[in-house]
């Protein structure tokens, strides 16, 4: 007890590694911790008497409630941040995975990285239809879709200022290899005319597109005859027939065509075709592995910015939390010195500055979750993606999100806390029953 | 300022709570720096230089080409005094991870760009060899190309005529750009556009986009009609907006970063204030028998409630100028650990100026109720402890 400092080291060392072990706890982790916890405190003496020292601190709660609340709204503010934060990465990976499956497989031309970068020649359609591992219709034909994206130009509905549409030719099939593209609203578009169908996302981005309203891109009028839902990335988008779309914009030649796969086998096939063919210089992926690469690099920067503002939010909260506790120590110095001289040894009075942060904490990371769950959930926006179009997506507040956010509130709250349990440990107890 | 003294040991009277505050002022500061250059970033487009440029592309889409035959139309356009054009090529150099943006342009591109500084040497060079092309300086320290290097540019969107998609370059020039906030354009590379158009498979007599140079800033949306006009109820119709309004509006595309940063600022100045206002109640609450001798002293109601309001903000302008020169620390440490990839603005001016008065502000607000209360104490109760 007489070299404080030295303890202080070591329980800042010991705090770094249990902080890097507990980030990577899984739940169950968590649970046996505080199952071991709750036994240690009600099954031992020592336990008992942490409860007890710990229900005197947070009774006295209330008469410091100005002070508590700053570790409750500090640890609030960033799990909020963070949850949020995290819940835009989450949302915008999942809408874009959400858009693939191993099922179905689009081929581009060989070193593209996305649709607008690709160009498929019509002469080589007919070669791809005559592939293995395609499925086939009823009437035994195999069902691709060549498709065409064009980006165009719209009015965004919040500021009216011009964004990128995705704006896709799609042939029959297509419907049938996204079977999740349902219509809500009016009917499906008709061939050689121009009409269109919008995605519900595109219809809540844009100016304009309401079902019956015409829209002007470029120098031509087309006809919204339908709106349709698909809960992944088409719904960003508006679609057409391929040849109409072809024919306005000019464009002989496809981007990609979009393939129904056979069996689990499939796709193996079709890649073990397309590089036997010399004809053929095209790339196939599944379409989830298409997405999911469109996805990584934003969802990858926004999950890293999330946490370095969180770990710089949580070291101010930190320092919050120590300020406060600290403040409650010095203030109930008397109280604890009492305590200590009837007979509380160090551990429960440690325990008991323990628990009665945690319990601030764990209120300061409930509140922070509820707060970006409220607010942000569902919440849309639109960002550019690889295909240099806007994709509406919703924040997504999941469980694990929250449950990471609790984990560091109680992180925050574990700093926050020892280092002042310590020092009313350490209390000299003869100098602090005299405090005034 | 003979009482400085007095505020600074005041300060610093309870040594642990002050650097408690002081350090989470730090980290407030800190991120309100970060989070400002990743907004300077984004908004960088609008600057002074380009005010008389203006960028004409597809009123379809960026991604729709124009026909090269506008040029002298455009050219024509009474306020035009120089036209330019450009086209993105979208190549890679060795895997697609190097990402930069890459243009084939005209001739005369870089006249209208006189904030890219380059040799004139290497500029002729440049317009005298069919293939050479002319880069950022930090991307050629990047990739380690020298002049007269080959870069295999490798293109995702347009093949060679013989059939590959190999498009090798010669480095003969780079350049730089004077203004910090906009090294981020250093990491884009230009070849010629004639090139571009002789040796690509697809497209013939086609152009990205014009940038015209007006001859006055003030003419910019009737040069913008008149050149609209040329091509309106074509198959080609055209936009034109200033390259402030052009760039702008991309970058609001990729995602409101105005109202991202202010949200997160919002969350981490309120709890913010309500740290440091705790902080200041306690230092007051402690100190009231010796704000009650300040009085006896002499000191008047006025002079105690200033004392605590500079105390306030001196706590938060310490702990926020060092979130600030942290920041400047950092930032240049995360360029480079990015290999350049996030090429954030160094410290602005303007950014010091805003952080200076939020710290004030904030100081003012935190520091105003104790102080009042210290303000209206009664002496005699303050001394007896009532």
């Amino acid at each position: 007890m007489n070299k404080p400092w030295l303890i202080n080291l070591v329980s800042l060392l010991a705090l770094v590694a249990g902080l890097a072990a507990w980030i990577y706890l899984p739940w169950y982790g968590v649970l046996v911790l505080a199952l071991l916890l709750a036994a240690w405190l009600l099954t031992t003496r020592t336990g008992r008497l942490s409860l007890a020292a710990a229900r005197i601190g947070v009774a006295s709660l209330p008469q410091r409630w100005g002070a508590s609340s700053v570790i409750i709204v500090g640890i609030a503010g960033v799990v909020g941040v963070l949850v949020a934060m995290l819940a835009m990465g989450a949302g915008f990976a999942a809408t874009l995975q959400q858009t693939g499956n191993d099922d179905t497989a689009i081929i581009l031309r060989g070193g593209s990285q996305a649709e607008t970068n690709s160009v498929i020649t019509r002469d080589q359609v007919p070669l791809l239809s005559t592939l293995p591992g395609l499925r086939k219709d009823a009437q035994g034909r195999a069902i691709i879709s060549p498709e065409l994206s064009q980006v165009v130009n719209l009015p965004t509905a919040s500021t009216g200022e011009d964004a990128n549409a995705q704006f896709r030719g799609v042939s029959e099939a297509a419907w049938s290899i996204r079977p999740k593209v349902q219509m809500v609203q009016g009917r499906k578009f008709e061939s050689g005319v121009r009409e269109l169908v919008v995605g519900q996302g595109a219809m809540g981005q844009y100016r304009g597109l309401d079902l019956g309203k015409t829209v002007k891109l470029g120098n031509q009028d087309w006809t919204v005859v339908g709106v349709f839902a698909s809960g992944d990335a088409h719904e960003s988008e508006l679609w057409t027939d391929i040849e109409t779309l072809s024919s306005a914009y000019e464009r002989r030649a496809y981007q990609s065509v979009t393939v129904a796969l056979d069996g689990a086998a499939g796709f193996e096939q079709l890649t073990a075709a397309l590089e036997a063919d010399p004809r053929l210089k095209l790339d196939a992926l599944t379409t989830r592995d298409y997405y999911t690469r469109q996805s990584t690099g934003l969802t990858t920067i926004i999950r890293i910015l999330g946490i370095v503002i969180g770990s710089i939010m949580a070291i101010g909260a930190v320092f919050g939390a120590l300020n406060t506790m600290y403040a409650a120590v010095a203030g109930r110095a008397r109280e604890i010195a009492t305590m200590r001289a009837i007979g509380f040894r160090g551990t429960p009075v440690v325990m008991a500055v323990m628990l009665e942060t945690m319990l601030l904490a764990l209120l300061g990371g409930l509140l922070g979750g509820l707060l970006a769950w409220l607010i942000f959930n569902g919440y849309s926006v639109a960002t550019l993606s690889a295909n240099f179009s806007q994709v509406v997506f919703q924040f997504k507040v999941s469980p694990e999100l929250l449950w990471t956010g609790l984990k560091w509130a109680l992180g925050i709250g574990l700093i926050g806390g020892l280092f002042p349990a310590l020092r009313a440990a350490r209390l000299p107890v003869t100098e602090a029953l005299r405090a005034t | 300022m003979k009482y400085f003294f007095l505020i600074w040991t005041a300060l610093f009277r309870s040594k642990t709570r002050t650097s408690l505050t002081l350090f989470s002022v730090v980290a407030a500061f800190l991120l309100f720096e970060l989070l400002d250059s990743v907004r300077v970033a984004f908004n960088s487009g609008g600057n002074v230089t380009g005010a008389d440029r203006m960028i004409v592309m597809s009123r379809l889409s960026i991604t729709q080409m124009l026909p090269y035959r506008l040029l002298p139309q455009v050219q024509a356009t009474p306020g035009v005094s120089r036209t330019e054009f450009a086209a993105w090529f979208g190549g890679i150099y060795q895997d697609p991870k190097n990402f930069f943006p890459n243009f084939s342009v005209s001739p005369g591109y870089f006249e209208m760009y006189p904030e890219y500084v380059i040799d004139p040497v290497q500029l002729e060079a440049w317009k005298a060899n069919r293939t050479g092309a002319i880069v950022g300086q930090s991307l050629a320290e990047r990739h380690g190309w020298k002049i007269g290097d080959t870069i295999p540019l490798e293109a995702t969107i347009f093949p060679n005529s013989d059939g590959t998609n190999n498009w090798p370059l010669t480095l003969v020039g780079t350049f730089r750009l004077a203004d910090e906030k906009r090294r981020g354009e250093e990491r884009q590379l230009y070849f010629h556009w004639e090139y571009f158009d002789e040796a690509n498979q697809y497209t013939n007599g086609l152009v990205g986009w014009y940038v015209v140079k007006l001859e006055s800033a003030n003419q910019a949306s009737r040069v913008a009609r008149a050149i609209d006009a040329i091509s309106l109820n074509s198959n080609h119709e055209t936009k034109t907006q200033t390259e402030q309004a052009f760039n702008q509006a991309f970058a609001r595309q990729l995602g409101d970063i105005g109202l991202i940063v202010t949200a997160i600022m919002a969350a981490v100045f309120f709890t913010l204030l309500l740290l440091t206002g705790n902080t200041m109640t306690q230092a007051v609450r402690e100190r009231i028998p010796e704000l009650a001798v300040l009085k006896t002293l002499g000191f008047t109601n006025g002079t105690v409630l200033t004392l605590l309001l500079v105390e306030s903000i001196l706590l938060i302008v310490l702990g926020g100028m060092i979130g600030l020169g942290l920041a400047a620390l950092v930032v240049p440490v995360i360029g480079a650990a990015s290999n350049g990839m996030i090429a954030l603005p160094g410290l602005q001016p303007e950014t010091w100026l805003l952080g200076l008065g939020l710290m004030v502000a904030i100081g003012i607000v935190v520091g105003a109720l104790p102080a009042r209360r210290a303000m209206r104490l009664r002496i005699v109760d303050a001394l007896a402890g009532r």
